[in-house]
Parts: C-alpha cells; structure tokens; sequence
C-alpha cells in the first residue's frame, strides 16, 4: 500500500507533464504575487489582486474575441488589472477608506460586472500558440516545463528581474520600501507617502491583469466565472509565505502551484490523496510558516496601516 | 442677550445646513452608483425599468416574498452583529464566510449524530454553530496575542482551509455526508435536519419566515445596549479608538481583543446554525459552498450601516431583498449577477461620503489651529 502510493508519487515526478503543468499553475500565481510583493513592501494587504487577476481575465478574452490577436489581448487585460488597482488605490490611499473593505468590495464587483458581461456578450477565445525556444527545450524533464510552454508565459521572465531592480536599485524602489516601514519619516524627507503607495498598487494591478490575462490566454483557453476561484488569494499567501522576500514569494508560488498540480495529476495516476488537504496547504502552511518564523520574517513595519498626516 | 441668542440660531442654523450638506453628499453617492450599475444594464440592453420592477416583485411585492427576504436578512444581520462587535474594538475579521460554514457544520454534525429531536437538541445544534464560529475566531485570536499575527491575515486564510476542511467532512460518511445507501456517492450533502430539529416557521399574511427573525433583532438591540452602555463595551470601544489610552486606563488587549474576535465569531456560527435550521438555505442539508456569500455580505452589512447594530437592520433588509429579487430577473432577460455589481458600486459609493467629510472636518480642523497660531 505505502509501495503502490511511492511508485506512483514517483511516477508523477518522472513524467514531464507534471512538471510543466506545475510550471503553467505556479507562473500565474508567481503573476500575481510580484506585484502583490511590491504592494505589501509599500505598506498595503492589497486583496484586489483577485479581482484584478479575474478582470484580466475578462478583458483579455473581450480583446482577443475584438482582435484576434494575443498580444491585444493580454495588453487589454493588463490595463483592466490597472483601472481595479487604480480604485483600489484611490478609495484606499487617496480618500483614506479601509483598504480591506475597499478590496473586498472590489473582488464582489468584479466578479459580477464579469459574468454578468461574460453571459450577455459571450467572447470567443483560444489558446496562444506554444513557443519552444530552441536547444534549451531539450533539457530533460525541466525543458518543456520552462521553455515549451505558451509564449505569454516567458512574459514572467524578465518581470520578476524587472521588479527586483525596481524595488532594490531604483530611488523610486527605495521611497517604496521607506513607505511600507516607516511613512513618517518618508513624510519629512518629503516623499510622498500616498502617492508611493498608490503607484505600488497600480503595478500590481498591471502584473494581476496580466496573470489573468496569461491564465485565459495562455492555461484554460476560455473565460468561465471560476477561472481566478481564489489563486489571488494564494499569490497574497505566497507573499507572507515569503516573508516579504522576492526570493521567498517566488519559492512559495513554486510550491503551491505543485501543490495544485500534484492535487490535479494523482488521481490521474490512480491515487486519490487527500485533495481537500493540498487545497488547503497554501493556507494552512502560510499561516504555519507565520507562526513559527514570526520572529525571523520582518514584515513591513506599517503593513496595512493607512498614513495620514499627523495621524499616527 | 441678544449677542447670546443670535449665536444660538446661528448654531441651529449650521447644523441644518451641515445635516443638509451630509445627506446631499450621501444622496450623490448613491445617485452615481445607481447611474453606473443602469449604465452597464443600457451598455447590454437591458431595461433599468424592467430590472427595478423584476427587483421589487422578487424581494417585497410578489406573494410570500417579504417572508424569503426576512429569512435571508436574518443570517446577514447577525454576521454583520460579529463584525460591529469586532470593528469596534479596533480589529478587521475577514473570516466570517469561514466562521459561518463551520458554525453551520458543527450544527450539522450535532443535528445529525445525536438521533433524536425536541427543543433540546435544536439548543444544542444552536450551540453547536456558535462554538464552531467561536472555535474558528478563536484560532485567529490565539494567534493574534500570542504569536503577534496580524489576525486580518488569519482570518482571510482561513476562510479557505474552513472550506476544504467542511468539504473534506462532507465526503465522509461518519462525518457530515448523508450515510443513507441509495445516495449517489458523488452528491456531497449531509442528512436532512429531522422535523423536530428545525426552527419554527412562522407564518404572517402568507409570509413564511423563521421565528430567528426575533432573535436576531434582539441580538441587535442588545449589542447596542452593551456597546452603549455597559463596562465591557466601553473598555472594547476605547481599545478600539486609543489603544494607547486603553493601555494605560488598565484594559487589557488580548483580554478585550480576543474577546472581541471570538464574539465575532460567534455571531458568525450562530447565523450559520441559523441558515441549518431556518430552512431558508439549502433545504435542511448541508451542503458544498454553503455559505453562499452571506458572510461577505454581513461584513459589507456592518460597513453600510457605520458599524452601528440598529441602522444595520435595515441595510440587511435592503441587501436581502437585493438577493432575493435577483431571482426573479431571469423573467426579464437579464443575468442576476446584475444585482452583484448594483450591490458592490452601492458599497463603494458609500465609502466616499464619510471619506470626504473626515478630509474636509480635518482641513478645518488645521485651519483653525492655525488661526489661534
């Protein structure tokens, strides 16, 4: 019994689709999460990645039904993430409502304008078309997973680069993290704390619209109400997993993307495990991780607190 | 004197012209949202007209229906209890969606093991549902005080595992999924609730609602008493306003902030072990995705009614009635995710308003201290 369970646990690591599909889950999350990772360094929890990942989506099938063309497509669906990142931004750094409720209230919205549009308008999508890169696809079992997949998924490559040298080598990165620890003192040394932090959400919102636009275009191939069905959420979990560490997020969006193929390619090798509990590791291991390594991971010192001129 | 009475009027005066600038600035609000939400309905061809009747017959008008709206605003005004007791203090529960599937499991699991009925065992299903809700909170709280976890995080989190672990008892059979043999192994729902576990129904004018509707509002009234007038409220609403000040007055956080957390989450449970036993959801089962939202909904009740437990009453009336006469929108065309987008740009554009004032009460504030400067 415990036999028949490792030979086919080593059956699925042997086979390349495992891989690429853990690959495949794990980038759109990974989407998400870099911008949610410079959303949290500026000090904000910003849960309308959700709703920006799925109006991505939306408007990314909307654009490619309109053009035919992927590259619209995906640029329609990153601008659909902006404009969620945008309100959120505005209602929360700029009117000084609760970010929590703003996003929550942003996720409802979208998820209803969606179908509701989705079911009156009805886009036609398809999948883009798979790019190998030459020679490197060659690699054993790693190969296709990383360079045989759809093209719009190599647009991870150089964004998750691009957002480390933003954050740690730009001086706008360094407003951006001086935001998230201590706003007061970016205050006095006349940065503007709000505007940092709205800029910081409108990223993520372009990087969510993106990952939603990759996740119809480049993974499922049409839009459905349950396309997003919680992954945002995960990508925030990535984060805190993380640490608030680049290196981090991304590791934590490796595992759980894993986490959700190996929960989709069990069955197919004869073993239901327990699908309920890989479902839920995300969470559980987050909070997990947060509990044990409290001590170790510093998160920004001001996540989640509004700044207001002389209200501390 | 007469220096004296002039300033009088003058101080009446301002506050009606105040109140008149608030209620404009709120009426405003509202006036946009509702042109947004007909603006998307023109954009796909639906008629606003045709939608507002459809609304209307679904939630208040058409036979019975004032009893299906009050059955659904009961479990929505009590999660939204939770989130003033909670917000009051200074905290933000994103869980109660979680809390309320497990309150509702736990009364599931009590409702269907004990095999037998009578009010005592419809108690006990009662108090199952608030321990569960109670149970989930209180993990939150735990790590909150003792591991210092931001207990906006925990209880986003564990909305979900609260899912997958009701999702998981509900595919076993000595957990929560209906043991009987010709139940098709693939529908995961629970045994139904026998009769005389279930909540009394009343019926008023041909309107069928639970008698919880009570309940539920004197939970309401109560809530406003203690918060208004008892120790515990004030000391609760005092960490909520200056923690620093309830520092130093002696209130001890995780004392009230836990406290605080798990009577949250015990609003949450008991609206689930409501929904069980009400009969308004799923039938007397339990079943996946049960929660169907209410819990996201009740926070955005307390939100809508300013955190104050009687003006929630109503709000919870109004997004009831917005749900059920979603129903009733298949007649006239239209997707019923429609009421959705009305009901999140109506929240929205309730944020705005107290938004704007604090900006504008503080600019004034600011300019006077530099007056007197």
């Amino acid at each position: 019994m415990v036999g028949d369970f490792f030979s086919a646990v080593g059956d699925v690591l042997s086979s390349e689709t495992t891989y690429s599909s853990g690959w495949r889950l794990a980038v759109a999350l990974a989407f998400v999460a870099v911008g949610e990772w410079i959303a949290e360094r500026a000090g904000t929890i910003n849960i309308s990645v959700e709703g920006s990942m799925l109006a991505g989506a939306f408007a990314a099938a909307m654009g490619y039904d309109a053009s035919g063309s992927v590259a619209v497509g995906l640029l329609i669906g990153a601008a659909a993430g902006l404009l969620v990142g945008a309100v959120q931004a505005h209602f929360s750094h700029n009117l000084t409502a609760n970010q929590f409720v703003v996003g929550l209230t942003l996720n409802i919205l979208v998820l209803g304008l969606a179908s509701f549009l989705n079911s009156s308008l009805k886009p036609e999508t398809a999948t883009a078309h798979v790019f190998e890169v030459p020679g490197l696809v060659e690699i054993p079992l790693l190969g296709p997973a990383l360079f045989g997949q759809p093209w719009p998924l190599y647009l991870l490559y150089p964004l998750v680069p691009l957002a480390w040298w933003l954050v740690y080598r730009t001086r706008w990165g360094l407003e951006v993290r001086a935001v998230g620890e201590n706003p007061q003192a970016a205050d006095v040394s006349s940065i503007d704390v709000n505007a940092r932090r709205r800029q910081a959400i409108y990223f993520a919102g372009i990087t969510s619209g993106l990952g939603g636009g990759y996740l119809l275009l480049g993974q499922v191939g049409w839009f459905e109400d349950a396309i997003v069905g919680g992954q945002g959420f995960i990508a925030i979990a990535a984060v805190i997993f993380g640490g608030w560490t680049l290196r981090g997020a991304m590791l934590g969006c490796l595992l759980f993307g894993s986490a959700n193929s190996f929960r989709l390619s069990l069955p197919a090798v004869g073993h239901p495990l327990n699908s309920e509990l890989l479902s839920s590791l995300p969470f559980v291991l987050t909070i997990c991780v947060m509990a044990l390594f409290a001590h170790r991971t510093r998160e920004p010192q001001s996540l989640a607190r509004p700044f207001i001129r002389g209200l501390r | 004197m007469t220096a004296t009475s002039a300033g009088a009027g003058d101080v009446r005066y301002d506050r009606a012209r105040e109140g008149a600038t608030v209620l404009g600035i709120y009426l405003a609000s509202i006036a946009v949202a509702l042109v947004a939400a007909a603006l998307v309905l023109l954009a796909t061809g639906g008629s606003w007209t045709s939608v507002l009747s459809a609304l209307l017959d679904g939630s208040v008008r058409g036979p019975g229906r004032w009893g299906t709206t009050i059955g659904v605003a009961i479990p929505l005004l009590l999660v939204a209890l939770g989130t003033i007791v909670n917000s009051r203090g200074g905290l933000v529960n994103l869980g109660q969606e979680g809390q309320l599937f497990v309150g509702a499991a736990l009364g599931t699991y009590v409702a269907t093991h004990i095999g037998t009925g009578g009010p005592g065992v419809l108690f006990l299903i009662m108090l199952a549902g608030v321990a569960g809700g109670a149970i989930w909170a209180g993990i939150a709280a735990v790590l909150r005080y003792q591991r210092r976890m931001p207990e906006v995080l925990t209880t986003l989190l564990l909305v979900f595992v609260a899912s997958q672990a009701v999702g998981y008892g509900l595919k076993n059979k000595n957990l929560l999924l209906d043991p009987t043999p010709d139940q098709a192994n693939r529908n995961l729902i629970s045994e139904r609730l026998r009769p005389d576990t279930r909540l009394p129904r009343l019926d008023w004018f041909g309107n069928e609602f639970p008698m919880t509707a009570f309940i539920a509002l004197l939970l309401a009234i109560l809530v406003a008493l203690v918060l208004r007038w008892t120790i515990v409220g004030f000391r609760l609403q005092m960490l909520g306003r200056g923690p620093r000040t309830a520092h130093r007055a002696g209130v001890s956080e995780a004392r009230y902030g836990g406290l605080a957390l798990v009577v949250s989450g015990a609003f949450c449970g008991l609206a689930g072990a409501f929904m069980l036993a009400g009969g308004d959801f799923g039938n007397y089962r339990l079943t996946p995705n049960y929660p169907v939202n209410i819990g996201w909904e009740g926070l955005l009740v307390a939100l809508v009614g300013r955190n104050h437990p009687l003006v929630s009453i109503p709000v919870a009336f109004i997004f009831a009635g917005l749900r059920t006469g979603s129903g009733f929108l298949a007649a006239t065309g239209v997707d019923r995710d429609i009421t959705k987008v009305v009901q999140a740009l109506l929240v929205l554009a309730l944020l705005v308003p107290p938004a704007i004032l604090f900006v504008r009460d503080r600019r004034r504030a600011l300019a006077a201290a530099a007056d007197r400067v």
